[in-house]
């Protein structure tokens, strides 16, 4: 099937980092995953390997989630398809930073800060 | 004249700061990689406009960033200044794996002593080869140390260390378990010192391919056995290259002196109003004038009675005098972090130093007299200095 051009929004320090402004979109093949709009993402993008989920487990990063059609999709499976709106390229994915976190591990954010 | 360049890396952006060989009037240029943290940059020796730098943040990872224009532009290796068709950036350069073949991945310590498995977090210390400029090392937490031979667009681990077989006691301190310290030894290529908060210090006389520990002398009240082979809390180590061998320890506590390459330590803290601190450097041309910046405590990172002082030893140790001539001598409760102190190469020595409270401090006179460069960066977390012809 032919590939679908899939909206998708970075937060602001990805957008930064990919030099791009506003929303992007990739072209997806279907059936149109998290997976595979990362795929996407990543080779149009190659200075996003890493940034959103990690090189080699690919698992999603601890303090992004991924929002679509205001549900949380950041626990569903990556191979899951996802919804038809953002398949077809009505609505984007989100991928956001957690309004807290950006440590590593609890332990860091009990402390005042790290220090070095 | 000469010209000097100081790369700050701060909490949320790295600045550039240069000025004549006077070191008065100073240009700031930056933030560049705004909102990140920026652990470290380091210029070659080889080609000063060749800058690595470590951007991290714990929501998005680790990125390599490198300028081959002194720091004007930023590129992050990968695909170079290239563009892809698209003309978007095209770098990958944040990938580090650990060398679980060579090495298998094993745990550390917890914080509550259990074990844990080896994770990694960031790249703390960038460290530029003296003599290939495309040569780079990297100290990354959790605890291990990469190389990279083509300009940081690839790494590879060098996995004789965090394989050494002592890692099961090797614990995080307060800011992770990082290896924040590397000292590329002149006068002889296959020698690399490095140290672990809280490993310790090793060294490879092979190139990377072997360690030993270097922590004898050394007694940490934190550890059961306080003359344990690992386990200790270094925090900084220094080396002249005028005197490779002789190397200076910050530690947790103590300021130690080693005068056989780390074979053996000894304290030379003597009349330090506190031995506790981050940072120590040696003067570009007297390889036995060397610089502290005495903290508090390890439960209070301040200076004491909240006077921020640098204490100069022209000794090699044991005696020590407080330099305050231009730093607050009072109500000041800033840090100075592990990274944060550099020297220059100019006739007098320059010292700098920056503070968690934003500011960076010269000394044009080799500590006699300070100025702020800046005042209000975010907290700085590295200073590097160059010296330009």
């Amino acid at each position: 099937m032919n590939a679908v051009p899939v909206r998708v929004e970075l937060p602001f320090h990805l957008r930064n980092l990919a030099q791009v402004n506003g929303e992007v979109r990739v072209e997806v093949a279907p059936p149109v995953t998290i997976a595979r709009v990362l795929d996407a993402l990543e080779s149009r993008y190659p200075v996003l390997r890493g940034t959103i989920r990690d090189h080699d487990t690919q698992k999603r990063r601890a303090f992004l989630r991924f929002f679509a059609c205001q549900e949380d999709l950041s626990h569903d499976s990556p191979d899951k398809p996802l919804p038809e709106a953002v398949a077809s390229g009505n609505e984007p994915l989100l991928i956001i930073g957690a309004i807290a976190g950006g440590g590593d591990q609890p332990f860091r954010q009990t402390r005042s800060g790290t220090e070095f | 004249m000469s010209k000097v360049r100081v790369l700050a890396g701060t909490r949320k952006g790295a600045f550039v700061l240069t000025a004549d060989g006077k070191r008065e009037k100073w240009d700031v240029s930056g933030p560049f990689f705004a909102g990140w943290e920026v652990y470290h940059m380091k210029g070659s020796p080889v080609n000063p406009d060749r800058i690595y730098a470590s951007q991290t943040s714990g929501w998005f990872g680790q990125i390599i960033q490198v300028s081959d224009d002194g720091g004007k532009t930023w590129n992050a290796p990968g695909g170079g200044i290239q563009k892809s068709p698209q003309g978007f950036p095209m770098g990958e350069s944040n990938r580090f794996v650990y060398d679980s073949a060579a090495a298998p991945l094993t745990t550390h310590q917890w914080y509550d002593g259990t074990q844990h498995p080896w994770e990694f977090k960031r790249v703390w210390h960038l460290e530029p080869s003296l003599t290939d400029a495309e040569a780079v090392y990297a100290g990354v937490e959790d605890a291990a140390i990469f190389h990279s031979k083509d300009g940081a667009h690839s790494w590879k681990e060098l996995p004789g260390l965090r394989g050494h077989g002592t890692g099961p006691n090797w614990q995080p301190g307060a800011g992770g378990m990082c290896l924040h310290t590397i000292v590329l030894d002149p006068s002889d290529p296959n020698r690399i010192y490095i140290a672990i908060s809280a490993a310790g210090a090793f060294r490879t006389d092979d190139g990377g391919k072997t360690w030993k520990p270097i922590n004898k002398g050394l007694r940490s009240q934190f550890l059961p056995d306080q003359d344990s082979e690992v386990g200790h809390c270094v925090h900084h180590i220094a080396m002249s290259p005028r005197r490779p061998g002789v190397l200076f320890m910050q530690k947790h506590w103590d300021v130690m002196r080693s005068d056989d390459a780390g074979d053996s330590w000894r304290e030379v803290s003597g009349n330090l109003a506190t031995d506790f601190g981050f940072v120590i450097d040696v003067h570009a041309h007297q390889p036995e004038t060397i610089y502290v910046v005495p903290i508090k405590s390890d439960s209070e990172h301040y200076p004491l009675d909240g006077k921020l002082q640098v204490w100069r030893s022209k000794s090699g140790g044991c005696e020590w005098e407080a330099l305050t001539n231009g730093l607050p001598q009072k109500d000041c409760y800033v840090n100075v972090l592990r990274d944060a102190m550099s020297v220059d190469q100019l006739d007098d020595c320059g010292i700098y130093f920056g503070t968690t409270g934003g500011q960076i401090y010269c000394s044009p006179d080799g500590g006699d007299t300070w100025k702020p460069i800046v005042r209000d960066l975010p907290p700085v977390l590295s200073v590097e200095v160059q010296t330009l012809a």
